[in-house]
């Protein structure tokens, strides 16, 4: 059966509310559960000790627990908080970056590959499985045909290397040293007043034709529609994939969990309406075409 | 300083040549470059020709294959690397780790460059790729402010370029995927970034309107001068406010900065814009020329001469420049 993850929160929350949805999540049917802030080094409400206390208990409850680093590393402070996380054996890392691949490969240390890394084919996944990658996260705007070639590749070359496929949540588009979110509020970054924490899902970006473009979230843009492949499961699972990275969102998730859940166990999920923030759904990424599309799924 | 410019065609090539670029950089015709467009870039021939005429002058030939391929895509990358190789180009401008490993593999000799579209912001991230591929230099991203360089530079173990005049990506290049999000197409996956394929001008009683696979990037007012509708510097509808939400559409000039990165030991500056006309390409490469000539006789006095920005402001986008992220306000 297909694993479950919960991918780092990618928003900006609260401690108090980043601890209450881990306190809750450590109940859902999720394998395996990234934490840590890959979005803004400004973002401090929890710190590494309070990361790492998080990843000890979801531990005890069973969760197998990857600590994510920052995906655009600029300043030598962000290379020490990629230390720390660099430099432990408790735990295996999500590389968001190549900076992180390096420390990992330092301190003899295993690690996985976010979506922002970006692996289009079997030569760069040999490369990483060199330097001790143990699963890889398919980039977002690969589909389905590319995935499944890579899987099939990998096979060939007799490497067990699982791949996880982001499949539910707003998709991180694009990383910038500029921060969008202070910008709207005139803001300089060094002094941003944190506004973030006051959108738990973003600020809404959208065309002058109100059409829902993206997120903006902080120094990140993500879709302003949702991914959504629930009814991909059957074919990722015929495909070969390991893990469905399923996005945090701060309202409904567990019902989303539940959902995909019911999904890869086969099963018909129930199908009342979440208690999502509203957003167009898409999956045109899967079928090769713009991100932003919704295809039909094909009966096959 | 070297002083890397871009070459979309063979006139464009020859022309940086004659102006007194000390490199040029050029792709092949087709998607395994991140400047692919109709009617521009290299086919072998050309590209011999062109690097005859920059080698008898003086002047390297870069190449770039700067895009990441799929698997359908791998023997292509592939056999683009081995063209490169044969034509006896001075470096090879790559992203791909996969790639990077077969050219390291294949042909140790022909020095590889790490693309901008690599995203190496960091001095640990320059040594990953120097350990395991071997780079020779390195393109630094647009985002890194002049005292990030510094701390780059300081622990380097690459020589490092640094885009100097251009068009702005202010995404960290190589994790940007906004195109492909309304297109088909990315940097990454096809070396385009909003394909003109993809859009469409359309005069309403609102006003000119550009749009970008349907969706509405910008919309002009009367005597408002229009761009070219790249997604990041459209205007959009923010909680009720319209306005450039994520970038202008202004240029990078980094002309008063070179005393300081000359000072940090940057290698090279590069100029943006394989995309550009053989015009264009002479009045940047003549002017850039003239400021690194100026700051070799004497960089303790060098200053920005009138005539450089008022030539560079009329070459840039809305006839704007920008510091960029080197300047810290910018972020």
């Amino acid at each position: 059966m297909m694993k479950l993850s919960l991918g780092p929160i990618l928003w900006f929350w609260t401690k108090q509310s980043v601890f209450n949805f881990y306190a809750n999540a450590a109940d859902w049917p999720v394998d395996t559960i990234y934490l840590g802030e890959t979005v803004c080094s400004r973002r401090r409400e929890l710190k590494p000790d309070d990361w790492f206390g998080l990843a000890r208990d979801l531990k005890e409850c069973g969760k197998n627990v990857v600590l994510s680093t920052l995906t655009l590393i600029e300043s030598e402070a962000d290379l020490r908080g990629l230390r720390r996380i660099c430099d432990q054996h408790e735990f295996l890392v999500e590389a968001n970056d190549q900076s992180a691949v390096q420390l990992a490969v330092q301190n003899g240390l295993s690690f996985i590959t976010g979506p922002s890394m970006n692996t289009y084919n079997t030569a760069t996944l040999k490369v990483l499985a060199r330097k001790g990658l143990k699963g890889w996260c398919l980039p977002v705007e690969l589909g389905k045909d590319t995935l499944k070639c890579l899987i099939d590749e990998l096979k060939e070359e007799g490497l067990d290397l699982p791949a996880e496929v982001f499949s539910w949540g707003f998709l991180p588009l694009a990383w910038s040293s500029r921060c969008f979110t202070a910008r709207h509020f005139n803001l300089p970054k060094d002094n941003c007043e944190f506004r973030c924490l006051e959108y738990p899902e973003g600020l809404e970006l959208r065309s002058r034709e109100s059409q829902e473009l993206f997120r903006i979230n902080g120094t990140s843009t993500l879709s302003g529609s949702r991914y959504d492949l629930l009814q991909e499961l059957p074919g990722m699972d015929d495909m070969g994939v390991a893990t469905v990275r399923l996005s945090p969102e701060h309202q409904g998730m567990e019902d989303v969990v539940k959902r995909y859940d019911v999904v890869r166990r086969g099963g018909i999920p129930d199908l009342n309406p979440l208690a999502l923030t509203e957003a167009p759904p898409c999956n045109g990424y899967w079928y090769g075409k713009p991100g932003m599309d919704i295809v039909a799924p094909s009966k096959t | 300083m070297e002083l890397v410019c871009p070459a979309g065609s063979l006139p464009a090539m020859k022309t940086a040549v004659d102006n007194g670029a000390n490199a040029v950089y050029f792709g092949f015709r087709d998607s395994t470059n991140a400047r692919q467009f109709a009617g521009l870039n290299f086919n072998d021939k050309r590209a011999a020709e062109g690097i005859e005429y920059a080698h008898s002058r003086g002047a390297r030939v870069f190449c770039a294959i700067n895009t990441y391929p799929q698997p359908e895509g791998w023997e292509q990358w592939k056999s683009a690397v081995d063209r490169a190789a044969a034509l006896g180009v001075d470096a090879i401008i790559l992203a791909d780790m996969g790639l990077l490993d077969y050219a390291a593999n294949r042909y140790p000799d022909t020095p590889r460059h790490l693309s901008v579209q690599g995203s190496a912001t960091s001095y640990e991230a320059l040594k990953f790729y120097k350990d395991n591929f071997d780079i020779r230099r390195a393109v630094l991203p647009r985002v890194l402010s002049v005292d990030q360089v510094r701390g780059v530079a300081k622990h380097s173990p690459v020589e490092l370029e640094v885009f100097a005049f251009g068009s702005l990506c202010i995404m960290a290049e190589g994790r940007c995927y906004l195109s492909s999000y309304v297109t088909d197409e990315s940097p990454n996956t096809r070396g385009a970034c909003s394909p003109a394929k993809a859009v469409q001008w359309q005069e309403t009683p609102q006003g000119l309107e550009s749009r970008l696979n349907d969706v509405l990037i910008d919309r002009y007012s009367e005597g408002e001068s229009a761009g070219y509708p790249t997604l990041c510097k459209g205007r959009f509808e923010v909680e009720g406010s319209v306005y450039h939400a994520i970038e202008e559409p202004v240029s990078l000039s980094t002309v008063e900065l070179l005393p300081e990165l000359r000072a940090l030991g940057i290698s090279a500056v590069k100029i943006e814009g394989r995309q550009r006309s053989p015009a264009y390409i002479a009045d940047v490469t003549r002017t850039w020329r003239q400021a690194l000539d100026a700051l070799n006789a004497n960089a303790e006095n060098f200053a920005v001469d009138p005539v450089w920005n008022e030539t560079l402001s009329g070459l840039s986008e809305g006839g704007l420049t920008t510091l960029g992220a080197y300047h810290r306000k910018w972020k």
